[in-house]
Parts: C-alpha cells; sequence; structure tokens
C-alpha cells in the first residue's frame, strides 16, 4: 500500500499491478484500497496511470457494475489520453460497461466516433468499433441517429477486410458477425464481401465469413449462398474445413425451422450430394437432417423415399468408401425413411431386397438393428400390396426371402440388431405358417406400423407438471453402470417417466386438467419420434387396429428377446425391455387416446389442413421447435465438434513421435542427446572391452601406418620436414605411441586415456586436413578406416568424445584449415619441444601434457632427463621413491631427424587459474665428434581450457543447467574476424574442448566441463566482422580465464 | 489477462514458457506441444489469431501469435486483451530481446534465461501488461543489470581476497 505512493513511478506501478493479485487473494482488501487506486489512475506518470487503468479493468470484468461510478473518471481520460495502450483498455472497459448503464452509451458514442475517425492506430480503431458495437446493441433501439454511426462502423469495417493484412481481415470479420446480430440489414449490403473472404486462403478468415453467411441468408439467396458454398465444399481439402463447411451448410439451411428453404427437394438433394464427400464424420447429422425433413415435410417424403431408395440401392458404394463411422450413418435415416414411409415406394421389393444383402451385415450394428426393423416395415407394405392384389405366390416368396436372409442378422455382434431379427425372424416364421394356411396376414402385419409419428421438441418433457405421487428419482431398474452418452440421458429420464404417466393418467378426468392432459398427450406424440431422432433404435408403438385378437400373438413373440440370453449392455436396451413390458398397459390406455390424437397431430408448418384445434398446438410446437428442437439438432453437431478433435488427439501422439525421430536425426542437438543417454546404461565391463578390442586392430593400423611412413620418409625427407612443420605431430608420433605409453605412463594406469586422446587427435587432424590427404590418398582412406574402427570405442568410455560425431558432422560441411592443439614449448639447435595439456574427467586433478620431442640436429640424442619446479598448485607426478628435485627420465632416444612423444602427468590443486611451470631438458648430445651434455630450459603453461574436457551435453540439459541460475557470466568480444562460423566453432571445440550443444544460424550454445566437475557454457555469436562469447560458469575466475584465452584464439583467426 | 507466454522454434522445441495460471507441470508441457501444433501448421500468410478448443481453456482465450525466423511467440489471452495490442506488445518484447542482446538468437533464451525473464517481468506481470514503452524497458533493465553487476564484484572481491 505505501508502495503505491512511492516517490518512484517505476516501483508504483508494479505496486499498482500486484494490487490486482492481492484482492483476487483476500478481496476484503478491495475496499480499503480502492481510494488509493482511484487515486492512480490520475498518476503524473503514464505508466502508473496505464497500471491502474490495467488493474480496474480486470477487476471491472468480472463485475462491472461495481465500477459503474468510475465511468466519469475513465470518460475524462479516454478524451485526454494519448496512449493507444490505455485507451484500448479504457474502451474495452467501456464496452463492458455500457451494456449496465444505456446513458453512458449515448454519451459515449460521440467521443468514439471521434476517435474512429482521427486515430491512424488500427488497434485502436477496431477496439472503437468494437465497443460502438456493444454501445448499439445495449442500446438495441434503431434511433435514427445510431444509423449513422452503424455505417460508419460497417464501412470502417469493410476497410479491414479488404485489408491484405489477414490479422486485420479476421478482425473485420469477426466485429462484423458482432453487427450481424442486431443489424443484419446493414451487413448484407456486404454480401459480395463476405462472399469473397470464403475464398480466402486462410482458414480461420474462411470460418469467420462462413459465420457471417448464417447470418446473412433468406430465402431469396439461399440457394445461391449453399450453391456457393458446395462447390467450395468439392474444392476443400482438409477434412476439418469440408466438415465445417458441411455443418454450416446444414446450420445454414436448417436454422430458425427452415424458414428460408423454399424448396424441399432441392435440400434433400443437397443433403444426398453431402453424403457423397469421402471421410466426412457428420454422416448422422445428415442423416439427422434427413429424417428431420422426411417426418416435418409430409409433401416432401414422396420424393425422399425415391432419393432414399436409390441411396440404399447404392449402399455397397456408401459403406465401402468410409468404413468407419462416417457417411455410413446416412444408410440407418435412409432405411428408416423408406420403412416408415413405404406406401411411398416404388419399387419396395427392390428396396428390401437391397436391404437384405449380406453385405449389410458390415454396417455397424446400430444401423443393422435399423435396417431389420425396417425390412419389417418394409414386407409389411408389401404384403399388403401383394395380398390386395391377391398375388399370394408373390407374398409368399417375399416371407421366404425374409425366412432365408433375417438369419444373418440374428448372428450379428450387435445385440440390439440380434434381438430385433430373432424377435422379427420368429414372426415371419409365423407369419408363413399363416401364409401357408392361406389366412390373409398383411393387414395385420402393417399393423404393427400403423400409426404415425411426430417430431418433438426434447424438452417438452419438462413442460409436462409431475403427477403426484411420482418419484421421478426412483430407479425402476437398478441403474446402468455403463457409461451413458449425455445426450441419452434425457431420454432415460423420459422413459422411466412415460409409462407412469400411463398409469396415472385415467384418474385424472378432470375438466381442468384438460390443459394438462394435452400436454401430456403432446408428449406422448413426442414419444416416438424422439427416439427416431436420437436413439439407433426407432421404435414403433405397437398400435391395435382391427385385429386386437392377434396381440396375443406378437406378445408371445415379444417375450422371445426379453428372454435373451445377453445382458442388457446399453440402456437403449434396458428401455426396449421396459418399453415393451409396459407395451400391454399402455395399448389399453392409448386406445382410444390415439383416434382423437390422430386428427390433432399433424400441426405443421406444411400441412394444408389447419383445425381449431390445431392451432391451439400449432404456436406451441412451433416455440418447441424453435427454442428446444433446434438444439437438439445441435446436439449432434456439438458432438461432432468434439470428435474431430479426438482424432486430432490420436494425430497428436502420432505427430509427437515421428517428430521426436526426425528431430533427432538431423538436427546435431539430438543426437547429441541420444548419445549422451546411451552410455549412461551401458555397463562398464562392456565399456571396456569394447575399448580393448579395436585398440589391437588399432595398433596393426598405426603400425602399417608406421611403416608406409617410414618408406615415405626415407623417400622424400624434405617433403616431410615440411609436412612436419605445419602439421601436428600428432599423426607422426602417434604410431609410435603405443611403445611409449607402456613405458612412460604405465605406472601411472593412464595408457587408454592417453591413446585415445592422441588417436583423437590424429583423427581429427587427419579430418582436418583434406588437401592433404588427397595428396596422399590412400593414407587418407586407412585414416578414415582406422576412424571408423575407433568409433564404437569413442562412445563407450565414459563421455570421452562423445561429442566428436556430431562435430565431426558438422565440421564435415566445408574443408576445415588444418588445426594443432601442440603448441611450441621450447626450442634450440639440437631439439624442438611441443606440447599439449590434456586432463580426463576421472581425474580430478590430473592433467597430462604430450610432449613432441624432435630431434633437428644431426647428433643422437640419448639419457633425455626432465625436470620441473613444482610450485604449490601443480607439481610433476614422479616414480615413487624419487624426491622433488629429481627429473623423470625421457624412455626414449632420438635418432636425428626423429620426433617422438613422451607423457608426463601433473597433478593440479586449483584448475580455475592458468600457471606457469619452469623446467628444464637435459640430454645428452652425441655425433661423430663426441657427445655433449645439453640443457633446454622451457616454461609449460597450464592454460585454463586444458582442464576442459570435451564433455557432450544435450540441450535440455543445458537448458535445466542455465535455468538453475547458480552459474556466474561474463563475456567477451573479439572484432575483426573474416572466419566462417562453421570454422570458429571447430576451433573452439578443437582448442578449448567445447562441444556444440545446438547450433541455429550464427549463433551456437556450447558447452564444456573442467576436471573438476566445473561447469562450461558459452553463447558464441557471429556478427558481421566480430564475434560475441558469452558464458556462463560454475565458477567466475575460471570463465574469465577461459574467455581470455579463447579471446587470444579467436584473435589470431 | 494474459493467461499465458509460449516461445518455441519450429521444431517445437519450447525455449521459454511462462504461465500466469497454475497448471501442472504435464499440462505445461501437454499445452506447449498443442499449441505447438495448432501453430505450426499454419501458413505465413494467414492471420495471427487462433480460437477455441484449446486444453488452455474456455472459448474465452485466444491465441495471438507472431513467427519470427525461427521462433514462434504466442500469447494466450482472453477476451479483455486487444488482439492487436498483443501484437504489438510481442512486437516489442521481440524488439526489447534484440536491444537487450545484440543481434538476438533463439539460443539467447536459452542461455539468458534469467534476463529474459526480467525483461518479461518489465513487460507483463501477473498476466496484466505492464509496460508497452520499449525505451523504459530498457532502462529498466539496464539498470538491473548494472545492479547486478555491482552486486556479483561485491560478491566475489572477498572470495578473490582469500
Amino acid at each position: 500500500m505505501t508502495l503505491m505512493s512511492h516517490t518512484k513511478p517505476y516501483i508504483r506501478k508494479k505496486a499498482v499491478l500486484i494490487m490486482y493479485k492481492v484482492f483476487l487473494k483476500y478481496p476484503e482488501s478491495l475496499r480499503p484500497a480502492f481510494p488509493r487506486l482511484k487515486e492512480k489512475l490520475e498518476d503524473p506518470d503514464p505508466g502508473v496511470q496505464s497500471a491502474a487503468v490495467n488493474v480496474i479493468c480486470e477487476l471491472a470484468r468480472r463485475n462491472p457494475k461495481n465500477y459503474l461510478s468510475l465511468a466519469p473518471l475513465f470518460f475524462k481520460l479516454m478524451t485526454s489520453s494519448t496512449n493507444n495502450w490505455v485507451l484500448i483498455k479504457i474502451i474495452k472497459l467501456f464496452g463492458a460497461l455500457t451494456p449496465l448503464e444505456p446513458r453512458l452509451g449515448k454519451k459515449l458514442i460521440e467521443p468514439l466516433t471521434n476517435l474512429i475517425h482521427s486515430t491512424s492506430a488500427m488497434s485502436l480503431l477496431y477496439e472503437c468499433v468494437n465497443t460502438v458495437i456493444a454501445v448499439l446493441i445495449s442500446l438495441s433501439s434503431g434511433m435514427p441517429n445510431h444509423s449513422a454511426s452503424i455505417q460508419l462502423c460497417v464501412q470502417k469495417l469493410r476497410i479491414l477486410i479488404e485489408d491484405s493484412d489477414q490479422n486485420l481481415k479476421y478482425l473485420g470479420l469477426l466485429a462484423m458477425s458482432k453487427i450481424l446480430r442486431t443489424h443484419p440489414k446493414s451487413v448484407q449490403a456486404h454480401k459480395d464481401l463476405v462472399l469473397q473472404c470464403l475464398d480466402d486462403k486462410d482458414e480461420s478468415i474462411r470460418l469467420r465469413a462462413l459465420d457471417l453467411l448464417y447470418g446473412m441468408v433468406s430465402k431469396k439467396n439461399l440457394m445461391e449462398i449453399v450453391k456457393k458454398l458446395m462447390t467450395h465444399v468439392d474444392k476443400a481439402e482438409g477434412t476439418t474445413y469440408r466438415d465445417e463447411l458441411l455443418t454450416k451448410i446444414i446450420d445454414i439451411c436448417s436454422q430458425s425451422n427452415y424458414q428460408h428453404i423454399t424448396n424441399f427437394e432441392w435440400y434433400i438433394s443437397i443433403l444426398v450430394e453431402l453424403t457423397r464427400l469421402e471421410g466426412t464424420r457428420h454422416g448422422h447429422l445428415i442423416a439427422a437432417q434427413m429424417l428431420d425433413v422426411a417426418i416435418r415435410v409430409k409433401a416432401i417424403r414422396r420424393f425422399a423415399v425415391s432419393q432414399m431408395s436409390t441411396l440404399l440401392d447404392s449402399a455397397h458404394l456408401v459403406a465401402s468408401s468410409t468404413q468407419r463411422s462416417g457417411i455410413c450413418e446416412v444408410l440407418y435415416a435412409a432405411a428408416w425413411i423408406c420403412g416408415e414411409f413405404s406406401e411411398h415406394l416404388q419399387e419396395p421389393q427392390q428396396t428390401l431386397e437391397a436391404m437384405l444383402r449380406p453385405k449389410v451385415t458390415t454396417l455397424p450394428g446400430h444401423i443393422q438393428a435399423v435396417y431389420v426393423q425396417n425390412v419389417v416395415k418394409l414386407y409389411a407394405a408389401i404384403l399388403q400390396q401383394k395380398e390386395q392384389a391377391a398375388d399370394a405366390q408373390a407374398a409368399q416368396e417375399v416371407t421366404q426371402l425374409l425366412v432365408e436372409r433375417l438369419p444373418q442378422f440374428v448372428q450379428s455382434a450387435d445385440l440390439e440388431a440380434q434381438e430385433r431379427a430373432s424377435c422379427i425372424l420368429q414372426l415371419v416364421k409365423h407369419v408363413q405358417k399363416l401364409q401357408a394356411r392361406d389366412v390373409p396376414v398383411a393387414e395385420e402385419v402393417s399393423a404393427l406400423f400403423a400409426g404415425e409419428l411426430n417430431p418433438v421438441a426434447p424438452k417438452a418433457q419438462k413442460k409436462v407438471p409431475v403427477p403426484e405421487g411420482l418419484d421421478l428419482d426412483a430407479w425402476i431398474n437398478e441403474p446402468l453402470s455403463d457409461s451413458e452418452s449425455e445426450d441419452e440421458k434425457p431420454k432415460a429420464i423420459f422413459h422411466d417417466e412415460e409409462p407412469r404417466h400411463a398409469k396415472q393418467r385415467p384418474p385424472e378426468a378432470d375438466e381442468q386438467e384438460l390443459a394438462r392432459r394435452r400436454e401430456a398427450r403432446k408428449q406422448e406424440q413426442a414419444n416416438n419420434p424422439f427416439y427416431i431422432k436420437s436413439s439407433p433404435s426407432p421404435q414403433k408403438r405397437y398400435q391395435d387396429a382391427p385385429g386386437v385378437d392377434h396381440i396375443p400373438v406378437v406378445q408371445i413373440d415379444l417375450s422371445v428377446p426379453l428372454k435373451v440370453p445377453g445382458m442388457p449392455m446399453s440402456d437403449q436396451y434396458v428401455k426396449l425391455e421396459e418399453e415393451r413390458r409396459h407395451q400391454q398397459r399402455l395399448e389399453k390406455d392409448k386406445r382410444k387416446r390415439k383416434k382423437r390424437e390422430r386428427e390433432r397431430r399433424g400441426a405443421r408448418r406444411h400441412t394444408s389442413l389447419h383445425t381449431e384445434s390445431d392451432e391451439d398446438i400449432t404456436p406451441a410446437q412451433r416455440v418447441d421447435i424453435v427454442t428446444e428442437e433446434m438444439p437438439e439438432n445441435a446436439l449432434p453437431s456439438d458432438e461432432d465438434d468434439k470428435d474431430p478433435n479426438d482424432p486430432y488427439r490420436a494425430l497428436d501422439i502420432d505427430l509427437d513421435k515421428p517428430l521426436a525421430d526426425s528431430e533427432k536425426l538431423p538436427v546435431q542437438k539430438h543426437r547429441d542427446a541420444e548419445t549422451s543417454k546411451s552410455p549412461e546404461r551401458q555397463d562398464v565391463t562392456v565399456v571396456e572391452k569394447k575399448s580393448k578390442k579395436p585398440k589391437k586392430k588399432e595398433k596393426k593400423q598405426k603400425e602399417k601406418e608406421r611403416e608406409k611412413k617410414k618408406k615415405k620418409e626415407a623417400e622424400k625427407g624434405v617433403d616431410l620436414d615440411f609436412w612436419l612443420s605445419t602439421t601436428p605431430p600428432a599423426a607422426t608420433p602417434a604410431p609410435e605411441e603405443p611403445g611409449v605409453n607402456a613405458a612412460v605412463t604405465a605406472p601411472k594406469e593412464e595408457p587408454r586415456g592417453e591413446e585415445q586422446d592422441a588417436g583423437k587427435d590424429a583423427e581429427q587432424d587427419l579430418e582436418k586436413k583434406p588437401s592433404e590427404q588427397k595428396k596422399k590418398k590412400h593414407k587418407k582412406d586407412k585414416g578414415e578406416r582406422s576412424k571408423d574402427k575407433k568409433r564404437p570405442k569413442k562412445r563407450a568410455p565414459p563421455r570421452e568424445g562423445d561429442a566428436e560425431p556430431v562435430q565431426n558432422g558438422a565440421l564435415r560441411e566445408e574443408p576445415l584449415p588444418p588445426m594443432s592443439s601442440y603448441s611450441l614449448l621450447a626450442e634450440n639447435s639440437y631439439i624442438k619441444m611441443t606440447y599439449d595439456v590434456q586432463g580426463s574427467l576421472q581425474k580430478d586433478s590430473q592433467v597430462t601434457v604430450s610432449m613432441v620431442l624432435e630431434n633437428q640436429s644431426s647428433s643422437f640424442l640419448k639419457n633425455m632427463e626432465l625436470n620441473v619446479l613444482d610450485s604449490l598448485n601443480a607439481r610433476l607426478a614422479r616414480p615413487e621413491g624419487s624426491s622433488v628435485h629429481d627429473g623423470v627420465p625421457v624412455p626414449f632416444q632420438l635418432p636425428p631427424g626423429i620426433s617422438n612423444e613422451a607423457q608426463f602427468v601433473f597433478t593440479i590443486q586449483s584448475i580455475v587459474t592458468a600457471q606457469k611451470l619452469k623446467g628444464t631438458l637435459s640430454f645428452i648430445a652425441k655425433n661423430d665428434e663426441g657427445s655433449t651434455h645439453e640443457k633446454l630450459d622451457f616454461k609449460l603453461h597450464f592454460t585454463c581450457t586444458s582442464y576442459l574436457v570435451t564433455t557432450p551435453c544435450y540441450s535440455d540439459a543445458f537448458a535445466k543447467l542455465l535455468e538453475s541460475g547458480d552459474l556466474s557470466m561474463s563475456s567477451v568480444k573479439v572484432d575483426g574476424i573474416s572466419m566462417s562460423f562453421q570454422n570458429l566453432l571447430a576451433k573452439i571445440c578443437f582448442h578449448h574442448h567445447f562441444s556444440v550443444v545446438e547450433r541455429v544460424d550464427s549463433c551456437a550454445s556450447m558447452y564444456s566441463r573442467s576436471i573438476q566437475g566445473h561447469h562450461v557454457c558459452l553463447l558464441v555469436k557471429k556478427g558481421e566482422k566480430s564475434v560475441s562469447v558469452d558464458g556462463k560458469c560454475s565458477d567466475s575466475t575460471l570463465l574469465s580465464n577461459v574467455l581470455e584465452e579463447m579471446k587470444e584464439t579467436l584473435g589470431k583467426c | 489477462m494474459i493467461k499465458a507466454i509460449l516461445i518455441f522454434n519450429n521444431h517445437g522445441k519450447p525455449r521459454l514458457s511462462k504461465f500466469y495460471q497454475p497448471y501442472s507441470e504435464d499440462t505445461q508441457q501437454q499445452i506447449i506441444r498443442e499449441t505447438f501444433h495448432l501453430v505450426s501448421k499454419r501458413d505465413e500468410n494467414v492471420c495471427n489469431f487462433l480460437e477455441g478448443g484449446l486444453l488452455i481453456g474456455g472459448s474465452d482465450n485466444k491465441l495471438i501469435y507472431r513467427h519470427y525466423a525461427t521462433l514462434y511467440f504466442v500469447f494466450c489471452v482472453d477476451s479483455s486483451e486487444s488482439e492487436l495490442g498483443i501484437l504489438d506488445l510481442i512486437q516489442v518484447f521481440v524488439e526489447t530481446l534484440d536491444k537487450c542482446f545484440e543481434n538476438v538468437c533463439e539460443l539467447d533464451l536459452i542461455f539468458h534465461v534469467d534476463k529474459v525473464h526480467n525483461i518479461l517481468a518489465e513487460m507483463v506481470m501477473g498476466g496484466m501488461v505492464l509496460e508497452t514503452n520499449m525505451n523504459e524497458i530498457v532502462t529498466q533493465i539496464e539498470a538491473q543489470n548494472k545492479l547486478e553487476k555491482s552486486e556479483t564484484f561485491i560478491f566475489q572481491s572477498p572470495r578473490q581476497d582469500r
């Protein structure tokens, strides 16, 4: 609180912002703090002001009405402030406030219009327009002076939409759709523009445009728009977008109860056309539409049925094109329509056969179930037809067909289909018996399906008052453990209740209850179509018509499926069961009512018969349809929205994996990750085995090499000199190294590591001198081969050289200049000394100095002895028992012109600073004239880099390391570097023992580790002519020293 | 309010993530992955807004992103933020980064995590925009750096004496 009035605006503004979080946590603090917050709105510092506006906007967004009192203040701010950010916030706030206070809106319009005219910032303009729209919506009265501002808004939006910037276009459309809600007329003028947007490349823009279209259609332009959309459907490639288009088409057509559709035949054909789409997931949406239209629009049924029967005929096409749940849903609707309105079928026999094709069994279970049910309906129709024509033969043939084909459904995997099929099979068999006795059965069979189905809003049930004594919460059956999809739930309630109504009804004979009864009746009518719509089993009410006597027969048949062993798995099954149990009771109640009802039914728009009693119901029904039935229709579409998501989620996983893989391959860093993990998993024993094997080969290799080299040396000694002076001696000494190692370093147990290091150097050298390799091609080959053999070994020893493949991979891209890590130690007429210092992670305080001694004289050098003046920090490791002043003998002699490498181990205490050790090499030079005792003084320089060991690090670990934040940081910059970044990195890797973690363009992160476990991270960036190196390290002194050394190296580039 | 700020590269490797609402580690990772999949499949020349169907919640939320060279900067915001305003903010953020680390590169975000977070904290606090003026931000960051340097100096000097 006190900080809010701190003298520094910087602190004030932060304090103000923090208050929001405080308010959230402790709402009671809001009241006492608010006056001060309000003060801050008028703070002289714009930053504080905007912070305060921010906080209040956030607060006000939650409950705007508490902040109405601030409106004048904001109003002042709005007119005075020049900060766009603040303005946007304020304007947004006003947008939230205006719905609560229309007067404010009126007041706002003027300054907002001014802003719209004056501002150049698109963001501000957009927000202004948005708020104006909000204001207009809140006013919602078409006052004449406002139409001007609407026009202004729409104009501005048009500019936005026409803009080439996709973002503006998108926002323009978004705002446009807001206007559409209240002022559709003014938007409709811009239909051309919106249609144009449909062609846009951007999917989100197309979707916005689609949204707009939804509001723009009218009776006149519907066909045109849908036609346009259909072409888009054909063009659309992405399934998501196509599905979206499809739902939009259906939405647009079916909106407000099909009010824009003038020709339903057209609509049906559009729907049928849509079924030809491949891979859509909205099959059941189309199906629902087909059912809905066929049920609601009587006049269209004939057409619909003919379309559906062709659809059924070509069912194999539909079903085969998308095996999974896609479009075959449509068949469900088709089968149902054909069955239900079989009287309109021209060739029922053919359709029946189409439905009984063996292929049908491959369809999903619920569709099979519908098939079975509707086959019987068709059968009933055909039977009737034949009997009327007195064609007993044909009738029996049809029965026979059914008896033959139905068993394929009895074997269905779907319980529903199975049950129905077995039930109906029995029925048909019974009919067959009767037919054999020449008993006319057609009427009775068709009586099964007499009566008509009506649509009812899903919520109609709610409007029915609960009869007394009815406990809706009580379970009739035990609750099912099965998961119910949400949209099925209301159905379950519906079901539980319905039979009780039946029971309750007889006593309610009161005149007063008449209205209620009508409702109840309506709900009852509702019952059937409701099943049709959302359950896969359109249930038929077995209505009693003339043939009452035969009902018992039917019921006996029914009892068979009731006892079907498989326990009910879906609640539908239970419902079915239950339904049938109550059938008998219901029938009695309904019998009388039904007749009355049937007269009253059919109250829908497209019927020409409107009786007076109908009109009582009609409006009610309409309301139902508009407000409640539509959501029902929308329900499946919601589901669809989820549907595409599911595959996406599945896709996500799929994509993830390949991504990870692909990342691993081409990008360096990931291989790093891969390789650095693998060594950890490997056993030490394996490591050792692996490392020993190739060594032998290596030796052989090297021996060969040596032989070759000796020959060459003999051939052209001059050349060799040149070669030795320019290239690292590592290649030369390497062949002889094994012997040396054995002698010198055996007591120190270091042979393997050393050899590897040397070998690695040799390898790197080989690689880095392509020019030379070309000269001696056979040698290169050999080098390559030896490298290959080394590789497994390289990976095996923990962390050593793991980064090599990565680096090498990077390095290979372009030829690199020759590099040597060996530097001159001392030189006189007899001998030249070069050396390199290497550390290893295993020994945290030891480094190995590899010293190459080259005889430059014609004398024979022998009895070489190295002595170093130890310092506190660093000392030479001497053979046991020798004193500090004793030298260490060099285990070889040098004939003229020959060089060899010796290795000495030093123990180091602190590695954070570089240091120098003074030393002397004493030897006896022997030539023809005799022998002399000679001495060569040198200074051994231990750089900080020499304590670093190339260690791979994968980027995640690298990021974690840096995130930990306990590294100190320092940086250097070197100007005037013309070397390629590639070479530069190679140089750093080589000379300073770093490995590349990641590289992006001319920027790379690198990592190394000291022998004592300090992490060193680098970020190397190359500019035009300069290179900057930022470093982070757990020890700042070490870091600054390393960077200094690096600067030196880079300076030479 | 800004719900989250995510930065990842073209391969979906997260470079920086800041959530202004509590999410579990797993959810955060999932959000990043999902966002990446949403954003990465979009063309260069489409608009920079995405909405709905996101793990990060609600239809109220929007993704506003910008693509710079190898990096995606994604802000997840709710309806109280102006879309274009956030786009500007991203621009300011990137420019600020560029100013603070000359010639900014995605690896800077990793290497200078602390600094990047500092910069972000100067611009967005608790999901609310604190400062949009780049110069102001840079001044504050520089002041912080100075302070940090002097601190490390004091911190280091006794150690070196030892």
